[in-house]
């Protein structure tokens, strides 16, 4: 996905509405115990959808709002989302996945990925709490709760995204099917 | 071709690692007044409006989901509440002969001239407007700031609607002129002068390492007089040194023991529970004028 002034825009508005959703209204619905995050389930469908540097660029984005919106560390959720949009660009690029369960499966992995790397830097920067059951019980919640958001996140953000994007997925998928070329770099 | 879309690729994700690195290496050695410090505090000056507007347009889809959390939650909670109303029963019996007799005996002492509750500290009235959902960073925005007259480091009380759920459940960490940051008393930075209600055993109130829903009270003498029960309030420590004497009001109410591990021993671990639901809160009480008892 070439970035357009089109797309940058999209891309922002979607960052922007996604961290102002997360902080004003997600953040403090709580279900089974625990709050969804949709910001890392956003970063992996731009990924998913555009390619590992624009979802690595947005999660870059995306990651300096949040910390810049909540004065925590700068840098921190960058280098974490970033991780997050690139993996899910990298896995379009080599496998295109198009099963229906995938954003269920990548949603999963984005939060787990995201919330085990906070958990990491913090500990790098000399947080010094154990992980404990607590923990892990509301970490696996979480992932859990993102994975149910997943898909109807992911078709949102292809809907906001389909006027920029290079192919529609569905018409990818035939070409797929009938040419035998899954991955964007074969054509190339 | 092939090879400069991988060496663009390559180089874009290098940029942008090594730029997240910088910046927190830069932000972590700052002090509160350094530029990236400002940058954060000029933007957030920007975003809380719009945070605010979208947590009022958003609260009815907050409200039914919070109905529905709840009504789940409180068919499992009836039972045990059943209980600790009982209990309570019985304590607020002994407590009301106490309290008589306490009455008269700071009638007594002359003691009867200070603050009874926390409207003699200022308290601006504040909602809040944003909040972390990390379990790594306990933090609040509220759209009050310092046209408000909130400062940094002023201590910041809540409810959360329950008929036990008061006390402080943190202080201001930095603030624009609208808004505020709270940091809670479950973040790990944070540690609080506090006393249980007796006086015979005190500390610091640092969060559990572990289980950010726990605080514990560090630095208690093994063998201090608490039991599992007793509230735990703050102990306003007073100095007319300014810079020795604590952030908080004493006897503002933070939380009760749940758990003693290692009683008596040097290891022993004084679990508090805290008094607010810190999930729950969604207006708090910013006390302007801390030191009023002192002054």
């Amino acid at each position: 996905m070439s970035l357009t002034p089109q797309a940058l825009t999209r891309l922002a508005v979607l960052g922007v509405l996604a961290v102002i959703l997360q902080v004003a209204a997600v953040s403090q619905l709580t279900l089974f115990g625990t709050t969804a995050d949709i910001v890392p389930l956003v970063v992996a469908a731009v990924g998913l959808l555009s390619g590992s540097v624009v979802g690595a660029v947005f999660g870059f984005g995306v990651g300096l709002f949040v910390d810049t919106a909540l004065f925590q560390i700068m840098g921190l959720s960058s280098l974490v989302y970033l991780v997050v949009g690139y993996g899910s660009g990298r896995l379009r690029e080599l496998r295109d996945p198009q099963a229906p369960i995938v954003p269920v499966i990548v949603g999963a992995v984005a939060t787990a990925v995201a919330t085990i790397g906070f958990g990491v830097m913090n500990f790098l920067l000399g947080m010094n709490a154990p992980v404990s059951f607590l923990l892990v019980r509301h970490i696996l919640a979480t992932i859990v709760l993102n994975a149910l958001l997943a898909l109807p996140l992911f078709a949102l953000v292809r809907r906001w995204l389909l006027p920029v994007l290079p192919d529609d997925p569905r018409r990818r998928r035939r070409r797929a099917y009938t040419t035998g070329g899954l991955s964007p770099l074969s054509r190339a | 071709m092939y090879d400069k879309t991988i060496r663009r690729r390559r180089a874009v994700l290098a940029l942008l690692v090594v730029s997240s690195l910088i910046l927190v290496t830069a932000y972590f050695g700052e002090s509160a007044g350094s530029p990236l410090h400002t940058v954060q505090r000029g933007i957030i000056s920007i975003v809380s409006p719009i945070q605010e507007g979208a947590g009022r347009a958003l609260k009815p889809f907050r409200d039914l989901f919070s109905w529905i959390g709840d009504t789940l939650d409180a068919k499992g909670e009836l039972k045990e509440v059943r209980r600790e109303r009982d209990a309570w029963k019985a304590r607020a019996i002994a407590l009301q002969a106490q309290e008589r007799q306490n009455r008269q005996l700071r009638g007594l002492l002359g003691l009867d001239d200070s603050p009874s509750d926390v409207d003699d500290y200022g308290p601006v009235s504040a909602r809040v407007i944003g909040r972390s959902s990390q379990l790594w960073y306990v933090q609040l925005v509220i759209d009050k700031g310092s046209s408000a007259g909130i400062r940094p480091d002023l201590p910041v009380v809540a409810s959360d609607g329950t008929a036990n759920g008061s006390g402080l459940v943190g202080k201001v960490e930095a603030v624009t002129r609208g808004s505020s940051i709270v940091r809670l008393i479950t973040d790990r930075e944070m540690a609080v002068a506090a006393r249980n209600v007796g006086g015979t055993a005190s500390g610091d109130l640092m969060p559990k390492a572990g289980d950010p829903r726990l605080l514990t009270l560090e630095y208690a003498e093994k063998d201090a007089a608490v039991s599992v029960g007793d509230p735990i309030v703050t102990a306003g420590t007073v100095s007319s040194r300014k810079d020795l004497r604590s952030l908080y009001p004493p006897d503002i109410p933070i939380g009760r023991v749940t758990r003693i591990e290692d009683p008596g021993s040097e290891t022993q671990q004084i679990l508090v529970k805290p008094y607010v639901n810190l999930r729950r809160v969604e207006f708090v009480r910013v006390l302007t004028r801390p030191y009023a008892e002192s002054e």
